[in-house]
């Protein structure tokens, strides 16, 4: 085919023979244990730990590697290929190492409509940073394209980490945000 | 206790006339007040738990009679009638007892769609509430409230929510001494779209990859954990309270006779003032996006509304007097869906829109089924030469002949809903796609939906 393929949002796929970035920690604290044990005790079926336990692997590991994913299966007693299914399923589980402030931008129809697209190019500008290509080489950043994140009233709008949205986003409104994430009044990645 | 957000929200939530008997005001009881979480401000401001107190006086299966009555059908999408689903639940036999459960579908994922995020922020009792009402309707042992991942704000302030209702003795054992026990537990999704479709919505909540299961049997004969579910969305929850405090009767003057109540649309896109508005169903079009949300903020004329959140094919310019209840706008062709308007004026260039919708669904097609999984993606690879300008005039026939190969072969609704906002675009906009081909450039001149920052 050589007609124009439209690029890859997500991470780069894997090379052959490249295996996913592994982290510097194996296992899990021992208070995270016995909060995931906490969450297997709420539920019918100790399955359903599952994404939790990936979200605290997720806080502990910074991202959620093999190792973390290994953990995972060890703590609740469930295969690891189980765990990797659901890990590699849902987007919101990192699979690489992120900057300690992880920008999220909605670039869907209700946002593209208020300028999401050139508001992405701004955020990959000022912080020199590309969807799926990693933090920045301070770690101090990087950006993710996402789909719609319910703020499609107040578009464009960008997830800083895990907390409130950033809406109605212009590039005054961007520095400021990346500003104030320098000024520590944004919780870091994985806290 | 969890941080909760404090920060002002842009919108207001009211309009001249809301609150009115015109244009009842049920759902956004408090909208705007930050404080209004709280249990305290609930009960002492917006009637909070009376009708938790009169439901549970009630025999259950009159609770689920009234809900019946009140005609209130389910807020999600599907426009499935909420009181027929809860009769659908099995019942306790002498031999044999039944664990059945609630589950709150919280997976607010469509495009356009921002509704459940407004009652979550300043009226999670009500959810709560509705909750409490309907698990007694069903004799549900648990309910749970599926939310997606990106809500953790709302999440820490649902819980804390909780916890004062468990406090209050609402939640626990042996709720007002009725000797039913009952609690909710919060789940929090992960970032997959097609969780808001119900099976998908067990799958994960069991802990599994959140892929829709076959159906029968359906989630009220085996749902959650392998016992009778019923799955409801949040906005049809908090419809609860209003209906016992009202009566189904008197809820079902609201509205018109087989769409009744009230519902909240967001609209987004080009128009001034972009957000949420609570109108009674079968209010036209027109009045919502011209008279309340102030029509087009660029100063063009609006080419297109998608009347019901992304999946729902485009409306152009003859349908934008539709009266926005369930029946009319499946009948002039689209669905009325979540309720999510998104607004597209005259320079905004279609092809770009649906390859922006598309992509979507192609990113978010679980994999399950072959012709949505292939289908999805080679309809973005088409969308994508012809914006690009590699386009053939065959490729419109090729994609119209795609869509009725996609449509009702999947397990769910996921590739039907792709196939809404494709077709649409192919059938009113043709002329801008067969003008992308031939001159190799948008019929258009808006800025780009686009961007060009991928991961090349």
């Amino acid at each position: 085919m050589n007609h124009p393929q439209p690029p890859e949002t997500s991470n780069e796929p894997l090379a052959p023979g490249q295996r996913l970035p592994e982290s510097e920690r194996k296992e899990f604290s021992p208070e995270a244990i016995a909060e995931i044990q906490g969450i297997m005790a709420k539920f019918p079926d100790k399955l359903a730990a599952t994404l939790p336990a990936l979200y605290i692997a997720q806080r502990e590991f910074g991202f959620v590697s093999l190792a973390a994913m290994k953990a995972v299966a060890k703590a609740i007693g469930i295969p690891e290929g189980h765990v990797f299914g659901v890990a590699t399923f849902y987007t919101m589980y990192q699979k690489a190492p992120v900057g300690k402030f992880h920008f999220s931008v909605c670039t869907n129809i209700s946002c593209a409509l208020r300028g999401a697209a050139q508001l992405l190019e701004k955020v990959c500008e000022k912080t020199g940073v590309k969807p799926g290509q990693g933090p920045s080489p301070d770690g101090m950043w990087s950006v993710e394209e996402v789909e719609c994140l319910a703020g499609c009233g107040v578009a464009p709008c960008i997830q800083v980490n895990q907390d409130v949205y950033d809406e109605l986003v212009d590039e005054q409104k961007l520095i400021e945000v990346m500003e104030a994430c320098k000024r520590g009044e944004y919780r870091p990645w994985a806290q | 206790m969890a941080a909760i957000r404090t920060k002002r929200d842009p919108h207001t939530y009211t309009f001249p006339g809301f609150g009115t008997d015109k244009f009842p005001n049920l759902m956004l009881r408090g909208a705007g007040d930050l404080d209004n979480w709280h249990l305290k401000v609930y009960e002492q401001q917006h009637e909070g738990y009376v009708a938790m107190k009169q439901a549970l006086k009630m025999e259950p299966v009159a609770v689920t009679e009234e809900v019946k009555a009140s005609g209130i059908r389910g807020r999600g999408g599907a426009g499935f009638p909420a009181g027929l689903k809860w009769s659908f639940m099995p019942k306790d036999t002498p031999e044999r007892k039944l664990t059945r459960y609630l589950v709150c579908n919280g997976d607010e994922g469509e495009p356009g769609t921002f509704k459940d995020r407004v009652i979550l922020e300043y009226n999670p009792h009500q959810l709560i509430e509705g909750m409490i009402i309907g698990g007694w309707a069903m004799q549900c042992a648990v309910g749970y409230i599926y939310i997606r991942g990106e809500f953790l704000w709302l999440i820490e302030k649902l819980e804390a929510a909780i916890q004062e209702a468990r406090e209050a003795g609402y939640l626990g054992k042996n709720i007002l001494g009725t000797g039913w026990d009952y609690d909710l537990l919060v789940y929090r999704g992960a970032g997959a779209y097609i969780c808001g479709e119900e099976t998908a919505l067990l799958n994960s909540l069991e802990g599994r990859r959140g892929e829709p299961r076959v159906k029968p049997p359906f989630p009220a004969a085996k749902g959650a954990f392998g016992q009778p579910t019923t799955v409801n969305n949040v906005e049809t929850l908090a419809a609860v309270p209003p209906i016992i405090r009202m009566g189904g009767a008197e809820y079902a003057k609201i509205g018109t006779p087989k769409n009744t109540g009230t519902r909240i649309f967001g609209v987004s896109g080009h128009v001034k003032r972009p957000g949420i508005y609570e109108l009674p169903l079968g209010t036209p079009m027109n009045f919502l996006v011209e008279e309340l949300a102030g029509g087009s903020s660029t100063g063009k004329k609006i080419k297109a509304i998608i009347p019901g959140g992304a999946s729902a094919p485009m409306f152009d310019e003859k349908d934008f007097d539709c009266p926005l209840d369930f029946d009319t706008v499946k009948a002039r062709g689209s669905m009325a869906g979540s309720g999510g308007l998104i607004v597209m004026d005259e320079d905004t260039c279609i092809v770009q829109a649906t390859l922006r919708l598309i992509k979507f669904y192609a990113h978010e097609s679980c994999g399950q089924c072959t012709p949505c999984r292939e289908g999805c993606n080679w309809m973005e690879m088409i969308l994508y030469r012809i914006e690009h300008g590699e386009g053939r005039m065959e490729d419109l026939d090729l994609l119209a002949s795609l869509t009725p190969r996609i449509s009702m072969r999947t397990l769910c609704p996921l590739g039907d809903a792709a196939c809404g906002p494709m077709d649409s675009a192919l059938q009113k906009f043709r002329h801008e796609f067969e003008h992308h081909i031939t001159h190799k450039t948008c019929y258009t001149t808006g800025s780009k939906l686009l961007s060009t920052v991928g991961a090349h």
